[in-house]
């Protein structure tokens, strides 16, 4: 085997390991990623390859690991959400409106990556101001899933928003990436990749930097290809920020201790309502086949009722469409990004913003607009805030009776580019099993366990109580270990 | 609650977007169909249900009103379509 192969096969825990151990060197690490980030351009999961300045992060870590030195995750190489602000370099939230944006600050959670001796390959494409379940709404054009149907070469969507971030994990083309979740945005491209995602519970993670698309709903987590890496990016990326302040001010626990724990003892919740009409055969099966290997490995299972999931997503799709109206409001052609000119400001405004937003965002703005609109708060925005009162009562009741839920992550398996993209209403039933989480601020997992009968990633979901994220990492581990998931794309790519 | 076309041409002014005439018809059915989607909403009987104000319950936390920041004019305006002596240049606002 190629000694990139061997370097690019190591997950982030052994090349950690190896790094500390000095047995090999961040340098060596980072060059075969850059060499596969090159390769792999095809997928378009990068819109900016940093590779100069991942060359002199690595050697800069090398030379505190040469002395035994070094952060939590000195030397490891990420790619990082173009949702994310880094200083210096272009940042963009894929959107034409914000053309050329160079950043003269980092986001929070990046420099805590920084801080722990991480290295940028690069920024990862996503769907623009993440809004979207498929990256085909990216000013940068749609990212492809490394994954293929069984005898077929249809270019599939790598789910979205975070679809630059999950396409890069999957296909090697880093060791991890960070992502961002509003409704689903992490857990449902973890699903159709066949990765790791968490979102954590609102306020683990600063949003400090983070372009803003629905405020009370943002988190970031990270997308890996194990759920013990994904333990390991979380704690360096979770933390109190005053800068912030909807960041909770509690620490952050070792997650990676939390693994090895086992579920037995643990109550497992299973929730009727997620049962949904239409839902495939197979995605059934694999939820009745993550119960069984639960029960397996000595945890209790019992059904509990969600009695208003069905209410959740037409409420996101106000409150996040409210929200984006307001936080998007900021572009408008005098501060930073793209300026149309026009005959007078106003029109100078609304040249800018046609021709800077896309589809998908204008279509938010005015329903968020909308809905915000003199007349109209009580019936939409107080509604569905007062909804999602009745969301997160729910999951209180079901927590007093188990310690985490169990749920496939999505309703199918990842689609072809352009399949969805006509019909905005069945786009956002994507979202169906994960909105719910975000709309109670509680932290949500997709695990891998099995693939479709075309050969495509299936996830199952875990959901857990307000900062509980440690039950959620042992029970996710737990499925990691009776999944057995070791199939991988064929890297097509390369050719 | 239905948007017609006019109704687009006022939240597409409201929103600072411009919107040709002819995107209007579009618009007003995909708008349309949105909201159709989320009047479901109103099967719930939530006058007794507070709403929600915060994902995670949490007392608003309060800091001294000191400057932490400033002294940036440059890294402010550097990234601005249209820039002169530290100042963003707009259309002209006042005859």
């Amino acid at each position: 085997m190629a000694k990139n192969d061997e370097l690019i096969g190591l997950s982030l825990a052994e090349a950690r390991d190896k790094l500390k151990a000095k047995e090999i060197t961040s340098a060596e690490l980072t060059d075969a990623y850059i060499a596969e980030m090159e390769a792999g351009r095809d997928l378009n999961a990068y819109v900016l390859e940093t590779a100069e300045q991942a060359r002199e992060m690595a050697k800069a870590s090398d030379a505190k690991l040469a002395k035994g030195e070094g952060g939590a995750i000195e030397g490891v190489p990420l790619g990082i959400k173009d949702l994310f602000c880094t200083k210096d370099v272009r940042s963009t939230a894929c959107s034409h409106i914000l053309d050329g944006y160079t950043p003269a600050y980092e986001s929070t959670v990046t420099s805590q990556l920084w801080r722990d001796g991480a290295v940028m390959l690069g920024k990862l494409n996503n769907d623009e101001f993440a809004m979207g379940s498929s990256n085909e709404t990216s000013f940068y054009g749609p990212v492809t899933n490394p994954w293929r149907r069984n005898g077929d070469d249809t270019k599939l969507v790598p789910g979205g928003s975070s679809g630059g971030s999950s396409a890069a994990v999957a296909a090697k083309l880093c060791l991890g990436a960070t992502a961002t979740d509003t409704g689903g945005s992490i857990r449902q491209p973890a699903a159709f990749t066949g990765t790791v995602g968490i979102k954590p519970t609102y306020g683990r993670c600063s949003r400090w930097g983070i372009v803003a698309f629905a405020s009370s709903l943002d988190q970031a987590g990270p997308i890996t290809r194990d759920v013990r890496d994904a333990a390991i990016m979380l704690k360096s990326m979770a933390g109190h920020d005053p800068q912030d302040t909807t960041s909770v001010d509690r620490p952050v626990p070792d997650y990676e201790a939390a693994l090895g724990q086992g579920v037995k003892g643990l109550t497992v919740g299973i929730p009727k309502e997620y049962r949904v009409d239409g839902m495939p055969e197979e995605i059934d099966a694999l939820w009745s086949q993550g119960i069984e290997w639960l029960k397996a490995a000595g945890a209790n299972i019992k059904e509990v009722s969600l009695p208003h999931t069905k209410y959740a997503l037409p409420a996101y799709y106000i409150v996040a469409p409210a929200e984006a109206s307001s936080n998007l409001a900021r572009y408008d052609g005098v501060r930073y990004g793209l300026r149309v000119d026009g005959k007078d400001i106003t029109e100078m405004y609304e040249n800018t913003r046609a021709e800077g937003f896309g589809d998908e965002v204008r279509r938010r703005v005015l329903i968020g607009t909308y809905v915000l609109s003199a007349g109209y708060y009580d019936a939409y925005y107080l509604k569905a805030q007062k909804v999602r009162s009745l969301i997160a009562h729910d999951f209180r009741q079901a927590f007093s009776e188990v310690d985490v839920l169990l749920t496939p992550t999505a309703p199918s398996a990842a689609f072809g580019i352009g399949e969805k993209s006509d019909d905005p209403l069945s786009m956002y039933l994507n979202d169906v099993f994960t909105v719910t989480v975000n709309l109670a601020g509680l932290p949500g997992i997709s695990v891998p366990a099995g693939l479709s009968k075309e050969g495509l990633p299936l996830g199952l979901q875990l959901i857990g109580r307000g900062f509980d994220e440690e039950t959620l990492f042992r029970t996710a581990h737990k499925l990691e270990e009776a999944a057995q998931f070791t199939a991988a794309p064929e890297a097509w790519w390369r050719s | 609650m239905s948007v017609d076309q006019n109704t687009v041409r006022h939240i597409a002014r409201l929103a600072r977007i411009a919107v040709r005439d002819d995107e209007l018809e579009h618009l007003a059915s995909e708008l349309n169909s949105i909201l159709d989607w989320v009047e479901q909403l109103g099967e719930l009987d939530t006058s007794d249900v507070e709403p929600m104000t915060s994902a995670v319950e949490t007392t608003m936390k309060m800091r001294e009103d000191d400057v932490t920041v400033g002294n940036m004019q440059d890294e402010v305006t550097r990234n601005a379509p249209a820039s002169e002596d530290g100042f963003f240049v707009v259309p002209k606002v006042v005859e």
